[in-house]
């Protein structure tokens, strides 16, 4: 049963460094749980370094850093002592451009973040490399090939690869960087959809320059402005009758 | 930096205008046709009746293709969807005019009656509600659209007060029967014009604000 405006991820304050340039002015923003999250905004307007900050990807960045808490599920992902990898297997990330495990099969593709994380071996393994599998809608394409390349898949499917890779761990939260931009509208269409299936399971949060993917699969929207979280809410409100006249500019395209 | 959909919306703006212009020129026909008692004025009603249905097409394509190739959002979405809203009023108005002319052209064939003078006020009314509802649209201009939302209401009664009257008129003499209902509906159609007038006035608010003041939506208090 979905619960409905349970708070899942709360951030406050966030701010995100390359050396010394401020790339992001102190982010408040709130997750429900079981909500698909779209961010909108021009290039270098900081939304996809926020994406990162959220399962500390930021910090992998030559010179980056971030300030700010992100408490998911009540928890500062930012705390002392808190564990990066751990972070990531409950906030997972998925790519621009698919990004299979070249030397891996199918399998072990989705089987490698279980592996890794020593979350199940043997049967229960493989039922749920399966059961990502399916999430990810792949399943009856890749059932009897399970062997074969991760790379000899089409991009569509390599990238619907990657969402199983990311589902194994069953994280609570997946992040999405652009993750249709380099694909076909068949494609496109495919993951759309999957989005919306997944959010019956798990909370996505996904970076898009396309405004009517947007507007067809997120609940919310936030729109950013240089480094700035300039309005946030309801999509349908976003898309239609926008608040700020900043946001109203971008997405009718009467900027620069 | 010039945007493609503003081109292609600007042209629609300039066909919608045209459209209401020629709304407004056909109500005036019909009932001038009935003040002056000139049946030849009535022939142009026809006339400005197949340049709104054709505009009523040639909008709705322009639309079409608007939205399939431009993917309109926010206040363009909004311009969209009002737009599609208002052809279809004015198409409407277009109907109500024909109609006019037709009771208009019964009446002429019957004995004058004094209530006419009555119609001719209303038509005045009306048809300023249709110019000052497309100035509106034109300008973006809510304070303007809710004046002619406010005018609605004189037209109203000004339909119920000639209904009242042309019954007295009937029951004074069954000769004028004939003549009074024709007058009754001349008014029940003017009144419908001023419903579409309201209602593009409505859309008008809605494309500009993105507030929906339909049905019950806006506070005439707020504006006295």
């Amino acid at each position: 049963m979905l619960i409905k405006n349970e708070s899942l991820l709360e951030i406050k304050g966030l701010k995100a460094y390359v050396e010394k340039t401020e790339i992001l002015h102190g982010i408040d923003l709130q997750v429900n749980k079981n909500e698909v999250i779209a961010f909108i905004g021009p290039s270098g307007c900081g939304k996809s370094t926020f994406l990162r900050c959220l399962n500390r990807m930021h910090e992998e960045t030559p010179g980056g850093r971030a300030e700010g808490k992100v408490l998911l599920q009540g928890e500062d992902i930012y705390a002392p002592g808190s564990d990066p990898v751990r972070v990531r297997r409950k906030i997972g990330m998925v790519f621009q451009k698919p990004n299979p495990f070249p030397s891996m099969s199918i399998f072990e593709n989705v089987a490698s973040g279980l592996k890794l994380n020593h979350l199940a071996k043997g049967a229960e393994l493989h039922d749920r490399v399966v059961s990502a599998l399916q999430e990810a809608a792949l399943w009856t394409e890749v059932k009897d090939k399970l062997n074969a390349s991760g790379m000899s898949l089409s991009g569509g499917q390599q990238q619907r690869l990657c969402i199983a890779r990311a589902l194994a761990v069953k994280p609570p939260v997946l992040l999405m960087d652009e993750p249709t931009s380099a694909l076909d509208p068949i494609s496109t269409a495919k993951i759309e959809e999957l989005v919306i299936q997944l959010k019956k399971e798990t909370t996505l949060l996904m970076v898009t320059h396309n405004m009517q993917q947007a507007a067809r699969i997120s609940d919310k929207t936030a729109f950013f402005l240089y480094g700035n979280l300039v309005e946030y809410g309801v999509t349908t409100d976003v898309f239609t009758t926008p608040r700020d006249r900043k946001t109203e500019e971008y997405i009718t395209g009467r900027f620069g | 930096m010039q945007r493609q959909i503003d081109l292609e919306l600007n042209k629609l703006r300039a066909v919608i205008m045209a459209m209401g212009q020629s709304v407004e020129l056909a109500v005036e026909e019909a009932t001038q046709g009935l003040i002056e008692r000139k049946p030849e004025r009535l022939k142009k009603v026809r006339e400005h009746e197949d340049k709104i249905n054709a505009f009523h097409l040639e909008v709705d394509e322009m639309c079409l293709k608007i939205i399939a190739s431009q993917s309109p959002l926010a206040a363009d979405l909004r311009m969209i969807l009002a737009i599609i809203k208002i052809n279809s009023d004015l198409e409407r108005m277009g109907d109500q005019a024909m109609n006019i002319s037709l009771n208009v052209r019964d009446y002429l064939e019957k004995t004058a009656l004094d209530e006419a003078s009555a119609i001719a006020n209303m038509s005045h009314t009306v048809r300023k509600m249709v110019r000052d509802a497309m100035d509106a649209f034109i300008k973006g201009d809510v304070a303007l659209s809710e004046q002619v939302l406010l005018q609605d209401d004189v037209v109203d009664e000004a339909k119920r007060t000639t209904f009242k009257n042309l019954v007295a008129v009937m029951k004074q003499n069954s000769n004028f029967v004939d003549g009074a209902v024709d007058l009754m509906l001349v008014s029940r159609n003017l009144e419908r014009l001023g419903d579409h007038a309201t209602n593009i006035a409505e859309d008008v608010i809605f494309a500009s604000t993105g507030k929906d003041i339909r049905h019950g939506g806006f506070d005439p208090s707020s504006q006295r």
